[in-house]
């Protein structure tokens, strides 16, 4: 069972390595979003309170870089579905909770590597954790979200078969994630039914959980993050595991 | 020993029943040809051997085991060839052959000496660390027939496995097959389109038309009572020489243009 889930990982791994453009591709909107939102909002938020935005953002683009990725990461499924490789799975005397568990766990580790590439980068224009020894607990709320969000994406797309649908459904997702999570703006002070919104909104944990062990900035506590996001990865992974068995081609 | 059993088998689709209603049983060490035409329920009836769908009602046995409720034990009985291609093309050859032994559970040490042994015998040993991407139509089934076999399993299906091949890699693969069939009596389960390859293979025919087994037998049976000269003479008596309309998903559809061009 471990072997089975070690080598769809480690196929996930061989796969996201071996395409370059991928690699490149997938930092590009978080930086564009870094250098747009904190260099163009920076000037409005020191006016407004002395608040560095650079350093509240930061967390925010890191949890989109893990957002984005992992929920996209689902497409593979449609992929290995359109190019056969997927029967080769549902054929083998193996668990469908094993076949889940391992997609997730892949896609989850090249979104954490992806996070923490956008980490680096951001390191290097200036951003400075609390701590280093932060970064710990840090990559530690990454790979959950990361689990939570790739189980969401590839729970999703073994409904799909669709190439062209996948990545629209998933945009109709990821776009109120991404913006009513706090990534970008505190939630403290939100009108209600903003907050309200946020508040159901699961990446709003993440969001906070990494900004409180990088920032120090914390909205709830990490006994909340962490109990949110443990609780829905293992949901979305049981659903997933149920979706998998139904599949039939 | 039956090896496959079929009792009155169905399958309907949202009021289109594909099968119909079919039995049949296939032997340990047979060669058994599954003909049809286009659409006629073929694929469908090995998708429900192997577990990949449920029948809406019927009675199947894979190497003694039931495929709904055994399908594990089912699953460890056969290898497939599907019909479309179905190896991971940003891998290795040999990571595609790795990938498959550690799914069936096949220990490191026998895994190691079984991929080199199978490779070897389709000629892909040298070629072990290419993309399959890079590989041609007939290298790539001849891989997928290697990793089929890596879990030595007592059935083989070949959903088939010489469709746009050129006779040269299609004798080839028939060599290899019947090698199998030969040495270790593994039964071979298989559909074509080639009436003159399942002429000179198979040691039974059964022939299906919409959803219904029209007849079987060996195939001088089947030319005597026909009076036909040729099994392909005998299938076209059958199964009437209008053209099939197959109803496939527009992703089988690309699947199969893929693998024509490959």
């Amino acid at each position: 069972m471990i072997q089975t889930i070690y080598i769809m990982w480690l196929r996930q791994l061989k796969r996201y390595w071996r395409s370059k453009p991928r690699l490149i591709g997938s930092i590009g909107q978080p930086l564009l979003f870094l250098v747009a939102f904190g260099f163009g909002f920076s000037p409005v938020f020191e006016k407004a309170g002395g608040v560095d935005y650079m350093q509240f953002l930061v967390p925010g683009i890191i949890a989109m870089t893990i957002l984005f990725t992992s929920m996209f990461t689902g497409i593979e499924v449609v992929w290995d579905k359109k190019f056969g490789f997927l029967k080769e799975t549902l054929v083998a005397p193996i668990s469908r909770t094993d076949i889940m568990v391992g997609r997730t766990l892949g896609g989850a580790t090249i979104s954490v590597i992806q996070g923490l590439v956008v980490l680096v980068l951001t390191l290097l224009i200036g951003f400075r954790p609390i701590s280093w020894f932060s970064i710990i607990p840090a990559i530690f709320f990454m790979f959950l979200v990361s689990i939570f969000l790739t189980g969401f994406g590839t729970s999703i797309a073994s409904r799909i078969d669709d190439m062209q649908a996948f990545p629209m459904i998933m945009n109709l997702l990821i776009m109120p994630m991404f913006f009513l999570s706090g990534a970008l703006f505190p939630i403290d002070d939100l009108p209600s039914f903003i907050k309200i919104l946020v508040l159901v909104n699961p990446l709003t944990y993440g969001v906070d959980g990494l900004r409180a062990t990088l920032t120090g900035n914390l909205s709830f506590s990490l006994g909340l993050d962490l109990a949110v996001l443990a609780g829905l990865s293992i949901l979305v992974n049981m659903v997933g595991a149920w979706l998998f068995s139904r599949i039939e081609i | 020993m039956e090896m496959i059993e079929v009792e009155n088998l169905i399958k309907n689709f949202n009021g289109f029943t594909a099968v119909d209603d079919i039995s049949f049983s296939v032997g340990e060490g047979e060669v058994f040809a599954f003909l049809g035409p286009n659409g006629a329920g073929k694929s469908t009836t090995i998708k429900m051997l192997t577990t990949l769908l449920k029948p809406s009602s019927g009675k199947l046995r894979v190497n003694g085991f039931d495929p709904l409720t055994q399908q594990d034990d089912t699953r460890r009985s056969f290898g497939i060839v599907f019909q479309d291609q179905s190896i991971d093309e940003e891998l290795t050859a040999y990571e595609n052959m790795e990938f498959h032994g550690v799914l069936y559970g096949v220990d490191k040490e026998t895994r190691t000496r079984r991929i080199r042994q199978l490779m070897e015998m389709v000629d892909l040993w040298d070629r072990r660390d290419d993309y399959v991407k890079y590989y041609s139509g007939g290298m790539k089934r001849r891989l997928e027939i290697a990793r089929g076999l890596v879990h030595h399993p007592k059935i083989l299906f070949l959903d088939e496995p010489t469709l746009g091949l050129d006779p040269q890699t299609r004798n080839n693969i028939w060599e290899h097959i019947l090698e199998l069939n030969a040495d270790y009596a593994m039964t071979i389960f298989f559909t074509t389109h080639y009436m003159t390859e399942a002429e000179k293979v198979a040691n039974r025919i059964a022939i299906i038309d919409h959803g219904q087994i029209i007849t079987s037998g060996t195939v001088k049976e089947i030319r005597s009572s026909t009076s036909t000269g040729s099994l392909e003479e005998a299938f076209l008596q059958l199964t009437g020489r209008s053209i099939r309309e197959e109803n496939a998903s527009s992703m089988d559809r690309m699947r199969l243009r893929r693998r024509m061009r490959g």
